[in-house]
């Protein structure tokens, strides 16, 4: 077979954003080569999930197993292994997420296959897997060719591709799984969500968000006077909650929350695809950054090239005339 | 409890202009200032707190020429007691799989209990080869660790950061690769005293033929995928840019935010 796999992401019983993405690559691929494309799906009582994805691709293998009920790279990973052996796909895409980065290594290595992770393409020319993937924080691309062999593995990154609509009306197959027992040496225990802090800065219009470019704890406070000027809430990019000079609940991007307002104010935040998946749906982004070339001036509607620590005292000064 | 922290040096590349090189597969290095990658610190870190609870020695691993010496003595001031580097003109041009088979082939004849390392490198990116390198040592691994709880009867507790602010509890067996996410802890500060103070320390160099290895175990030989060629990311339509005098530019910030609703 010369299948084109996507293994299918989900968690708390939602099929996940990335999947649609893959399919939706997968498929563009499928149409050019011919070959079938097959979502495959692990879960425990995952039947509704199947339905869901089978006007995605040409077939579904559902295999279900309540050791399969959460995520464990060890269970996937046999499963998979097994799946892949006898199925033999030509390409099998998986997510560049928490779930594909704990998987996606170990699976290559079993299945002597190349892998390419964190792709924001992937293609196939003359037989050859191809991708392309970011460098130096996405400031640089690099178009990679995976060694030829009979089954290779790519990440994709989440957020690379646009979802459309489309019906291949596939057929769902059952496989048995050919987990025994509960794997004993890597157990998921529970779930935890982060706490929930005093603003939550998913419901306000604006958003003044402060990056790396911060320099130190000392100058939030220059941030946080510009967003009380505005009636805005202060949210960061990852850096900040790192160094813990704002809680984890102002964090936003992939790790932290999606945000939408009607303007964020993005200052001293070069603007990784982590962060950018997290706020480019906000309604007016304005950019502060030194480094002209920082990929949020990609994302932004509006940009600054300039050093924040004397456009921010500016600004906060002209907005209190503004409202006098 | 033995523990090995593999880190990287790499390029701060944030701020820098970055140039692509003759070859159009890599970019100039000179001029760019060089440092531990930022993971790795938080793993080396979390490495020398676990010492500190537990007891045991930390064991630092690097790939690279002599420069590599900058952070594996950074890691030695930092609390680790002892420091290898893997060098070898063969290992130029690894990927990450490559990368993690000779880390893998200077680990496994060590004595440890845990591997720690960053979640991926601020230059490629891979975020591979922690979970690889366990693999080819045959012991299990979590990725993106954003917590170790305990480590009890030969098994650790961890938390494992998953998208939009959820965590996952994980037991597991060891030994075991955790590879350590940015804010799992507050990484010590190192002063040049300090550094100073370990650079008589003994750093153990191993080469391909030390680790028993063929050239085409390793470099581009070795490696799964080849990179064709670098460029720089098409500039989509991109932000308007604002220009001007300080005051300008204000004025014309103040102007947006009333059009587009952030000023009443």
């Amino acid at each position: 077979m010369d299948d084109i796999f996507v293994l299918v992401e989900h968690r708390q019983g939602a099929i996940r954003d990335i999947t649609f993405e893959m399919l939706m690559k997968g498929k563009q691929l499928c149409e050019k080569t011919g070959n079938p494309l097959t979502a495959v799906l692990l879960g425990n009582d995952a039947g509704a999930m199947a339905e869901e994805l089978r006007d995605r691709a040409n077939r579904v293998i559902l295999i279900e197993d309540q050791k399969l009920e959460n995520f464990n790279s060890e269970a996937y990973q046999r499963v998979l292994g097994n799946v892949v052996e006898k199925e033999k796909p030509f390409l099998t895409l998986m997510g560049h997420t928490a779930f594909g980065m704990d998987l996606a290594p170990g699976l290559a290595v079993q299945m002597k296959a190349p892998l390419a992770t964190d792709c924001i393409d992937v293609m196939m020319e003359d037989d050859r897997v191809k991708a392309t993937r970011q460098t130096y924080g996405g400031k640089l691309n690099v178009e990679v060719s995976l060694k030829p062999a009979q089954c290779s593995m790519v990440t994709l990154r989440p957020a690379s591709f646009s979802v459309e609509d489309y019906s291949l009306g596939g057929e769902i197959t059952r496989v048995t799984s050919p987990l025994a027992e509960e794997i004993p040496s890597k157990r998921f225990l529970e779930y935890v969500e982060a706490a929930a802090g005093e603003v939550d800065i998913t419901q306000t219009e604006i958003l003044v968000s402060v990056g790396r470019g911060i320099k130190d704890p000392e100058n939030i406070p220059m941030v946080q006077e510009l967003a009380d000027s505005l009636g805005a809430a202060l949210s960061c990019s990852r850096p900040v909650v790192d160094k813990k000079w704002l809680p984890k609940d102002r964090q936003v991007g992939t790790s932290g929350k999606t945000v939408k307002p009607k303007v964020y104010i993005a200052i001293g935040i070069s603007g990784a695809f982590q962060h950018a998946a997290g706020m480019k749906g906000s309604g007016t982004i304005i950019a502060i950054n030194k480094d002209p070339k920082a990929p949020i001036f990609n994302i932004a509607h509006f940009g600054i090239v300039g050093d924040l620590f004397k456009i921010v005292p500016s600004l906060k000064g002209k907005i209190g005339e503004a409202l006098a | 409890m033995e523990i090995i922290v593999c880190i990287k040096r790499v390029p701060e590349t944030a701020e820098a202009d970055l140039v692509i090189d003759k070859t159009e597969r890599d970019i100039e290095k000179e001029g760019l200032v060089f440092d531990i990658n930022e993971w790795d610190n938080y793993a080396v870190e979390e490495a020398i707190l676990l010492k500190e609870k537990y007891g045991g020695t930390v064991t630092a691993i690097s790939m690279g020429p002599e420069e590599v010496n900058e952070i594996l003595r950074k890691a030695l001031a930092m609390g680790a007691d002892q420091a290898i580097r893997l060098t070898d003109p063969g290992f130029e041009g690894s990927d990450g799989y490559a990368i993690a088979r000779v880390l893998s082939r200077a680990i496994n004849p060590l004595a440890y209990d845990l591997v720690l390392t960053g979640v991926q490198a601020e230059d490629d990116g891979y975020g591979q080869v922690g979970p690889t390198l366990a693999e080819l040592l045959g012991i299990r691994h979590v990725a993106i660790v954003n917590q170790i709880e305990g480590i009890e009867n030969g098994r650790a507790r961890v938390h494992r950061e998953l998208e939009g602010g959820l965590d996952e509890v994980i037991d597991l067996e060891l030994p075991a690769v955790l590879t350590i996410q940015t804010g799992i802890n507050e990484p010590r500060y190192v002063s040049i005293m300090g550094i100073r103070k370990v650079a008589q320390k003994e750093t153990k160099v191993l080469g391909l033929q030390d680790l028993g290895m063929k050239l085409e175990e390793a470099g581009e030989p070795g490696s799964m995928t080849v990179v064709e060629k670098v460029f720089f990311p098409p500039v989509g339509k991109g932000a308007q840019i604002l220009e001007g005098t300080i005051d300008e530019i204000s004025d014309k910030v103040i102007t947006i935010l009333k059009e587009k609703g952030g000023v009443a």
